[in-house]
């Protein structure tokens, strides 16, 4: 039986994942990985005890869906707006978008980060790829990105800092007060350097 | 490939096991549908798919009305592309390489070798690895599965019975994947060597499993699932994922049933949840025994 994955509790800040659909065992992973007592999130109710939140890699417009079914979207904002650190994966990071490009009729996002992004930026899977990318706020090496059918930042408020863009200028990880976006998935490549950024705002918000 | 939409970095690589495998990672948790229409296409989206199955006849159908069944016309394939935002899947022969070909060309998201279409080879399956579309593959035990990832499959799926609306032969194959990868994890080093004998596969492939407990690549299971219930079953029995072939668009409310079984898939740990998803969904499909089909109709004995 599979069951629900199992996580060790750790005693670091306790840190939610959405787990509607997607990677969110891999998020778990890393984070229980880093100390953080990780949880999986598919209620309201489990909303309260988290300190931080990650929504992974998937399929936006099913997040979406079932984010409303079982209201969960509407608590997620009240949260966002009250200053939840979030950070958002691909599918994440179009979640906390206010404005989503190329969204499917009735697609809503959570919002928060003042971006407008574009779902499938790069084309079909045959333009997914895996790239080194410089991102001054992690320092050296360069982090190894693996973009999958990856949106990207097309348009950013003034509030809002960009932290990486590919060589042609496009926007690909993005935050801006408590809220962390990338179109890449860190939690593919074994490199923890953004969850660990991610978990000292965590801290600092504490 | 120097499409303008790539950046332009000595490191940057497309096509690569990760992204090939990375994309079936997001699909976990999710429900692909079969769909032989745009407009059932549509319907699967606003269901909550995660991705759809672009075909020209149900396995159902195939199965009723028989023949040589192939690759879908193109033309169809990319009215489904253009009308949803979701990956799109399609359907080539077991052996047919030029099938995959024309897919690949076409830009669908992800090839389905698949033995729900009349084989174009016996004896090989298509070599995989040269393309930079991924592919998914059927398994009915461990050893198809691993003899399917060696040649390159990005994703597996438990083959079941499909077009039959009858679970247990998806719930036989799931649990013997499950259950013979459990076996290799109690398997001392020096077992390996006969297991790996035994079970057809790639040594280096056994040795791997044996260590981590579960395949390389993203397993969902296939072949009969035709309620919210029976896709719970499934994901409890250890699938990433489920998919829908006729189950959806055979019943008589496939908006309802559609979105009933992306619900309960999620929450598939919760049966509250599971019960509320299964109310009023109107007749499932009607189903055939499998037990009712001689051995030469059975479709998850295609592949090798």
């Amino acid at each position: 039986m599979a069951g629900r994955p199992s996580v060790s509790r750790n005693t670091g800040p306790v840190v939610g994942v959405l787990a509607l659909q997607g990677d969110f065992r891999e998020h778990l992973a890393v984070l229980s990985s880093l100390g953080a007592d990780a949880r999986p999130v598919r209620r309201p109710a489990e909303l309260s005890e988290i300190g931080g939140l990650v929504i992974p890699g998937g399929e936006s417009t099913v997040m979406d869906k079932l984010s409303r079914a079982f209201g969960l979207a509407e608590p997620l904002k009240d949260a966002i707006r009250s200053g939840l650190p979030v950070y958002g994966t691909c599918a994440g990071l179009i979640m906390i978008a206010d404005t989503v490009l190329d969204a499917i009729s009735g697609q809503q996002s959570l919002g928060g980060l003042d971006i407008s992004v574009r779902r499938n930026a790069f084309g079909s899977q045959l333009d997914s790829f895996e790239t080194d990318l410089d991102i001054p706020v992690l320092g050296a090496p360069p982090v190894h990105a693996v973009f999958i059918r990856a949106p990207i930042v097309e348009a950013a408020g003034p509030d809002v800092r960009v932290l990486s863009s590919l060589p042609d200028g496009r926007v690909v990880a993005v935050e801006q007060g408590s809220l962390l976006g990338t179109s890449f998935h860190p939690e593919m490549t074994g490199d923890t350097r953004f969850h660990e950024y991610f978990l000292d705002r965590v801290r600092a918000a504490q | 490939m120097t499409d303008s939409t790539t950046p332009g970095s000595d490191t940057t690589s497309l096509g690569s096991s990760r992204v090939k495998r990375g994309l079936a990672e997001m699909l976990k948790g999710g429900v692909i549908m079969d769909v032989v229409t745009a407009a059932q296409a549509r319907i699967a989206e606003d269901a909550g798919a995660v991705a759809v199955m672009a075909l020209e006849r149900v396995p159902a159908d195939i199965r009723s009305q028989g023949g040589v069944a192939r690759m879908s016309d193109p033309d169809l394939i990319e009215s489904i592309i253009a009308e949803v935002s979701i990956p799109v899947m399609a359907k080539a022969r077991i052996g047919h390489f030029v099938e995959a070909q024309i897919l690949q060309s076409l830009k669908v998201d992800y090839i389905d070798e698949s033995e729900v279409l009349s084989p174009a080879d016996y004896v090989n399956h298509i070599d995989k690895w040269p393309f930079s579309v991924p592919f998914v593959c059927g398994a009915t035990n461990l050893g198809e599965a691993l003899r399917r990832i060696n040649e390159g499959a990005a994703m597996i799926r438990s083959k079941g019975e499909a077009g039959t609306g009858d679970v247990s032969e998806a719930t036989k194959h799931i649990r013997t994947i499950t259950s013979e990868i459990r076996a290799l994890t109690a398997k001392t080093h020096d077992e390996l060597y006969v297991a790996a004998k035994e079970l057809q596969a790639p040594y280096d492939l056994v040795v791997e499993i044996a260590r981590t407990g579960k395949l390389p690549v993203v397993l969902f299971t296939a072949g009969g699932v035709a309620t919210p219930a029976d896709a719970a079953m499934m994901m409890q029995l250890g699938a990433d994922g489920v998919f829908v072939g006729s189950g959806v668009f055979k019943s008589g409310n496939p908006e309802a049933r559609a979105a009933a079984i992306v619900k309960a898939t999620t929450f598939f740990d919760d049966p509250s949840v599971i019960a509320d998803a299964s109310r009023g969904l109107g007749e499932a499909m009607v189903g055939i025994n499998v037990s009712d089909q001689p051995a030469p109709h059975r479709l998850a004995e295609r592949g090798w």
